[in-house]
């Protein structure tokens, strides 16, 4: 197999995090219960990997493993198990090549609000050794496609609409040409013009760049119309993962209409879906794994 | 592109975003200025009322050495609290903006991420003491006339160095404790200032307090720039205070890169780096 033809590759990789015992470093957990420390397992011996200019998604409830996935892959969480490898390198011992190989979207736009669009993005381009000035053309250029226009680069952030920021997020994911763009929850909050134009130019990437995309998203129609293969995540594990005619294929047609990506995530994962997430189980609470505390 | 062309190019990233961020906060900027400048005054006004603090008398140079003695310690004190402040507070104030994953997440050493953010502070540390001196001396007959200025300066440098290593030490309280890690560090900073003498000479402290003032690097700050200020002492003098702290300042800066990896590691593996303000 030609290793460089896989952007991707995540193999029996597990992340567990530890809750209500959690105490402040350095001191040990408390035990509780008698029971020791509750262990959340947020991903659970998870392996795909994704070639090169594929679209990639990954559709869960909240508390799936969706968010914990992807920083794994940025580098920001070390994985408990398995190997992560972005173009042949090892997210725990080549830290510094997969940085450069990729960019990222959360889904809050993670910018310095009281600043401008300009200065983030100028900010972000020499963090990445890139010239700021050649950085900032690039950056007007992008953001012109994504329907701002050049009067509102020098106001602050906080002055724009959540959709307007999260497009200047996507514009400085952008400039250095990731290899690997990793896209978490991008059009969440969004209103139906801005998703359009955002996941227009999610395609317009991988056609004109030869961009690697691995998304996230609520959005069963989102994932449907972007994703050359998507898996559905449920508790931290693969429950399945096809395209997305195979993933509707799954499901049985009912009440006289084809399977949606809707039918076939609830089919699979047995959980309701209402208003783009899912219900968890009557009486569970949803948690922060990493501190424990219920949200 | 070199190497040296890219670190610079990170580093000065740092430094504008700082610029900028000061900018635009600039009505906070004015209020702790002020509130410096009133800090720097009321404690210098306990210089000039010494004699009738004391009830003892005293002679108009008598005073201005206190004055000056104590507006050193104040100096000194908040600029080395600005270059502490700037560094140990760079995770604090990027987990509060929300961006401190992004910056993780960039291709840049830990160490150029802390020199960008030390080299700021350095240059507004220094500005921000210069303004306070000017205004502080508005208010009492200063005479410098003996004063050896550069040779303060460089005690200030040197020690930067050791502030920079303290800091980047402190910086990891916000990156362990997302609550209140931020607040930690002023446990630190004030501790260090109370053994190092800010406003008094270290021989009036408990004897095991003087045992831990000779490895605090502000000591030798705070003696070497009222060497410099008070006495007129010359460069050949001031070696003695500066070689100290070139020497703690080359343990230290390593020792908080090397911890703060550390700690990096451990909030990877926890999650720790998630949480925002």
């Amino acid at each position: 197999m030609n290793h460089h033809s896989i952007a991707l590759s995540i193999e029996k990789v597990s992340k567990s995090f530890h809750k209500g015992g959690q105490r402040p470093w350095p001191w040990p957990a408390r035990k509780r219960n008698g029971n020791g420390r509750q262990e959340i397992k947020a991903i659970d011996q998870i392996s795909l990997s994704i070639q090169r200019g594929e679209i990639f998604g990954v559709l869960g409830a909240n508390g799936s493993g969706k968010s914990t996935l992807i920083r794994l892959v940025s580098t920001l969480l070390i994985p408990d198990h398995g190997t992560i490898t972005v173009l042949g390198h090892d997210v725990r011992y080549d830290e510094m090549a997969v940085k450069r190989l990729i960019n990222r979207v959360s889904v809050d736009a993670a910018l310095f609000k009281k600043l401008s669009a300009l200065e983030n993005l100028t900010y972000a381009a020499r963090l990445y050794g890139l010239d700021a000035r050649q950085a900032q053309k690039d950056a007007i250029d992008i953001l012109e496609k994504l329907g701002i226009g050049r009067n509102r680069l020098r106001s602050p952030l906080e002055d724009m609409s959540r959709g307007m920021q999260q497009k200047v997020a996507i514009a400085r994911a952008l400039l250095t040409t990731p290899v690997l763009l990793l896209l978490d929850e991008p059009t969440t909050g969004l209103d139906p013009r801005s998703k359009r134009e955002v996941q227009k130019f999610v395609l317009q990437l991988r056609e004109v760049h030869d961009t690697t995309v691995l998304l996230t998203s609520h959005d069963m129609d989102e994932a449907d119309r972007l994703c050359d293969r998507i898996a559905i995540l449920d508790e931290g594990k693969i429950v399945a993962l096809d395209t997305p005619a195979g993933l509707r294929a799954m499901v049985e047609r009912t009440n006289g209409h084809e399977p949606t990506m809707e039918d076939a995530f609830m089919a699979l994962t047995g959980k309701r879906l209402v208003d783009g997430e899912a219900d968890v189980e009557e009486g569970e609470e949803e948690e922060d794994p990493a501190f424990g505390h219920v949200l | 592109m070199s190497l040296l062309t890219r670190e610079a190019r990170v580093t000065y990233a740092f430094v504008e975003r700082n610029f900028n961020l000061v900018k635009r906060y600039w009505g906070w900027e004015v209020v702790w200025l002020v509130y410096s400048i009133v800090n720097a005054l009321s404690i210098t006004f306990i210089g000039k009322a010494s004699a009738a603090i004391t009830g003892q008398t005293m002679t108009q140079t008598e005073i201005d050495q206190v004055i000056l003695y104590l507006l050193l310690g104040t100096l000194v004190w908040h600029y080395l609290a600005v270059v502490f402040h700037g560094i140990s507070e760079m995770i604090a104030w990027e987990r509060w903006e929300g961006t401190i994953e992004y910056t993780f997440m960039a291709p840049i050493s830990r160490f150029t991420h802390m020199i960008g953010s030390t080299l700021f502070s350095l240059l507004y540390g220094l500005l921000h003491t210069g303004v306070i001196l000017a205004v502080v001396a508005l208010f009492f007959r200063l005479d410098l006339s003996r004063a050896n200025l550069l040779g303060a300066t460089m005690v200030l440098v040197a020690g930067s160095m050791s502030m920079v290593g303290l800091g980047i030490m402190a910086s990891v309280m916000p990156l362990l404790f997302p609550e209140r890690g931020a607040q930690m560090t002023h446990v630190l900073q004030a501790s260090v200032l109370l053994v190092s003498g800010v406003y008094y000479p270290i021989e009036v402290l408990p004897g095991w307090m003087q045992e831990v003032a000779t490895v605090s690097p502000v000591t030798y700050v705070l003696q070497g720039a009222r060497a410099a200020i008070i006495d007129g002492a010359s460069f050949g003098e001031l070696l003695r205070f500066v070689w100290p702290l070139l020497i703690i300042g080359a343990v230290l800066v390593p020792a908080g890169v090397y911890i703060f990896g550390v700690c990096e590691r451990y909030a990877k593996r926890t999650g720790r780096l998630k949480r925002n303000g």
